[in-house]
């Protein structure tokens, strides 16, 4: 049943999320730098300190800290972030939808780009052209968004400065926003020209978290449509008299594009993990840029928040990969 | 064939001799370029002092962000242009190639060995030892990789070693789930259940009958994770928690060259062309060995 396997995933992820909790923990309390030292000036009085560390739980026990700290987490209160003097939870809420914005388009053109390919490719199958397409990809399938975004940067903000280097939205424009969702809403209110600058902001980065993943999908689905294009049914088909574009995309992807399904979800999830980089690079203010600064700043709190977030994604996402393949493929459904 | 002997062909694993698989890799085009890249940024990296015509770390203001030979306004001697305090780009690459090549080897290697272990005791005793293994690989997974081992360089503290481990804790599992999947077919074969039937021990079914079975996808790995380790290394060194700022270093060369990218493009255009050779290289090195080593893709 569908419903039991909902709850087998659910269940682990559970498991798997305790673990990540108690491995960061465990991991932040054995580093060498004090964060309350970090933060007071120099001349503070160890009664100052030590009153800044109970502020922030610092002073109790570890199973003490461990406890209260869950208990939060429990209740949706991941604490109050060090150096933004911010609750975790406000922080994350702010930052999370400028990363969802970026990892749900680079999964959009990574899908769009990486299937054209694979579908044009399937159609010159057996001839130069195919030659061609897979003596690319198999040089981009190396590439990383570590390379891909300093190399836009060399392309699109030094040879060619069309695209602007750093950053979301220019921030004349980033007035009169009621959700963070700065593309989405300003698509849906209308607001075309935010949506061009927001897009024009957001091309570089996303173009180097979707070409690795657009690199894999052509790789695989193009293999997956030749086997289907030597099936009967795409025979039965061809003998009707389709046209070989139609036989390909109403025939052979249908039925071909079940594994493509499985590993882009999976590869998903290396994306999100991308973006803490390619934010990095690209000062784009989202929870991979944040990320960075908080381990660098030995944020703990909201270096706990943030890994609780990232794993929390890359589990849910990996339930959603493993439900779509369930509802297409009924044989795994009761698996 | 025309020399038939029934000892060559009536076992299912017939053991090729290591002159014929090297003669088949060196056959592979693919295997000899990205090989032979590898090859000669080892002897960059060993001959580094000989080599760099500059040394790179001597700084002169008065020559800096100079662009490289045939632009305006180079200097002679600089080839391919001088950074932010006017050192030499190409002897600072050519010494970079160290700390690269070092992470590559060293980190790779161990990842490989813990995972491959691992891997081996999931695959093969199954039951508990395999539930517990891959429930840990389950949480590992749940980490972006780039996040843990920001996180664990900022705990170990900076320096090449915590580099080498932070990319050993996190990469190990790549090993882990491809072992322990290999070892699971392969304890399924009949050669293994004749091993158990004649009683064998399960230490030498396990290294001496599955795991020279397993090798061939081990190699192809380990050298597509070399090229994983180039990059993470230079992930750090740009977040700046690689080694110190004195030894020069790819990543921590983009860095900079990503700060005065609109002065002086050439200081992240070139370390980022040697970044992506290497990556390239392994990467291809890492699939000919795959199609070369792989009896089943072979035929």
């Amino acid at each position: 049943m569908l419903l039991t396997l909902v709850v087998n995933r659910l269940a682990m992820a559970l498991i798997t999320l305790a673990g990540v909790a108690i491995i960061v923990f465990v991991l932040l309390r054995v580093v060498p730098g004090d964060p309350v030292a970090m933060m007071i000036s120099p001349g503070a009085s160890a009664a100052d300190i030590a009153a800044l560390k109970a502020h922030y739980g610092l002073d109790a026990p570890l199973p003490t800290q461990f406890w209260i700290w869950l208990t939060g987490v429990v209740t949706g209160d991941f604490g109050t972030s060090i150096t933004l003097h911010l609750h975790v939870t406000d922080v994350l809420a702010s930052r999370l939808p400028a990363t969802l914005e970026l990892a749900i388009a680079a999964l959009f053109v990574a899908v769009l780009l990486g299937g054209s390919v694979a579908i044009a490719g399937t159609l010159v199958r057996r001839t130069a052209g195919e030659t061609a397409i897979d003596g690319i990809n198999s040089i981009l399938l190396a590439v990383p968004d570590f390379i891909w975004a300093l190399a836009l940067v060399l392309l699109f903000a030094v040879a060619i400065p069309i695209l602007p280097l750093t950053g979301r939205i220019d921030p004349e424009l980033a007035e009169g926003f009621t959700t963070k969702f700065y593309l989405v809403e300003s698509i849906l209110t209308g607001r075309f020209a935010v949506a061009g600058d927001i897009i024009s902001h957001m091309a570089m980065p996303t173009l180097a978290l979707a070409l690795p993943l657009a690199a894999v999908i052509v790789r695989l689905l193009k293999q997956s449509l030749k086997e289907a294009m030597l099936q009967d049914y795409v025979l039965l088909a061809r003998i009707k008299g389709f046209r070989e574009v139609r036989l390909v995309l109403q025939e052979a992807l249908r039925n071909a594009v079940g594994p493509t399904l499985a590993l882009t979800g999976v590869q998903f999830t290396f994306l999100v993990g991308g973006t803490v980089i390619v934010e990095r690079i690209f000062a784009y203010p989202g929870i991979g840029n944040l990320a960075i600064d908080a381990v660098i700043n030995r944020d703990f709190p909201l270096i706990q928040g943030l890994v609780l977030l990232f794993g929390l994604i890359f589990i849910l996402i990996n339930i959603g990969v493993d439900l779509t393949v369930a509802t297409l493929n009924p044989r795994l459904r009761h698996g | 064939m025309e020399h038939w002997t029934p000892t060559s062909s009536t076992t299912a694993d017939v053991e090729p001799s290591v002159p014929s698989v090297v003669a088949r890799l060196l056959r592979d085009p693919k295997v000899v370029v990205a090989g032979g890249f590898i090859v000669f940024l080892v002897v960059l990296a060993v001959a580094a002092p000989l080599i760099a015509p500059q040394d790179p770390l001597a700084q002169n203001l008065l020559t800096a962000t100079a662009p490289p030979l045939g632009f305006a306004d180079s200097e002679p001697g600089y080839w391919l242009g001088t950074d932010g305090l006017g050192r030499d780009v190409l002897s600072r690459v050519i010494f970079g190639t160290r700390v690269s090549l070092t992470v590559a080897f060293v980190a790779a290697g161990l990842a490989c060995l813990i995972g491959s272990l691992l891997g081996l005791f999931a695959g093969f005793f199954g039951e508990f030892v395999d539930g517990l293994i891959s429930r840990l690989v389950d949480i590992w997974m749940a980490f972006p990789p780039v996040l843990l081992s920001i996180l664990l360089v900022a705990v170990l503290g900076t320096g090449l070693h915590s580099v080498i481990i932070a990319i050993v804790v996190i990469d190990w599992t790549r090993f882990c789930r491809v072992v322990r999947t290999e070892t699971m077919g392969q304890a399924q074969m009949d050669y293994v259940v004749a091993a158990r039937t004649i009683g064998f021990s399960r230490r030498a079914i396990l290294f001496r009958e599955i795991l020279p079975n397993v090798v061939p996808v081990l190699i192809a790995l380990l050298t597509l994770e070399m090229g994983i380790a180039v990059v993470v290394e230079a992930i750090l060194s740009f977040v700046g928690l690689s080694v110190s700022s004195d030894t020069p270093t790819w990543g921590g060369m983009i860095a900079e060259g990503r700060q005065i990218v609109h002065e002086a493009w050439w200081v992240l255009a070139v370390p980022l062309a040697a970044l992506f050779a290497t990556v390239v290289a392994f990467n291809q090195l890492g699939d000919g060995l795959a199609r070369s080593l792989d009896p089943v893709l072979r035929r």
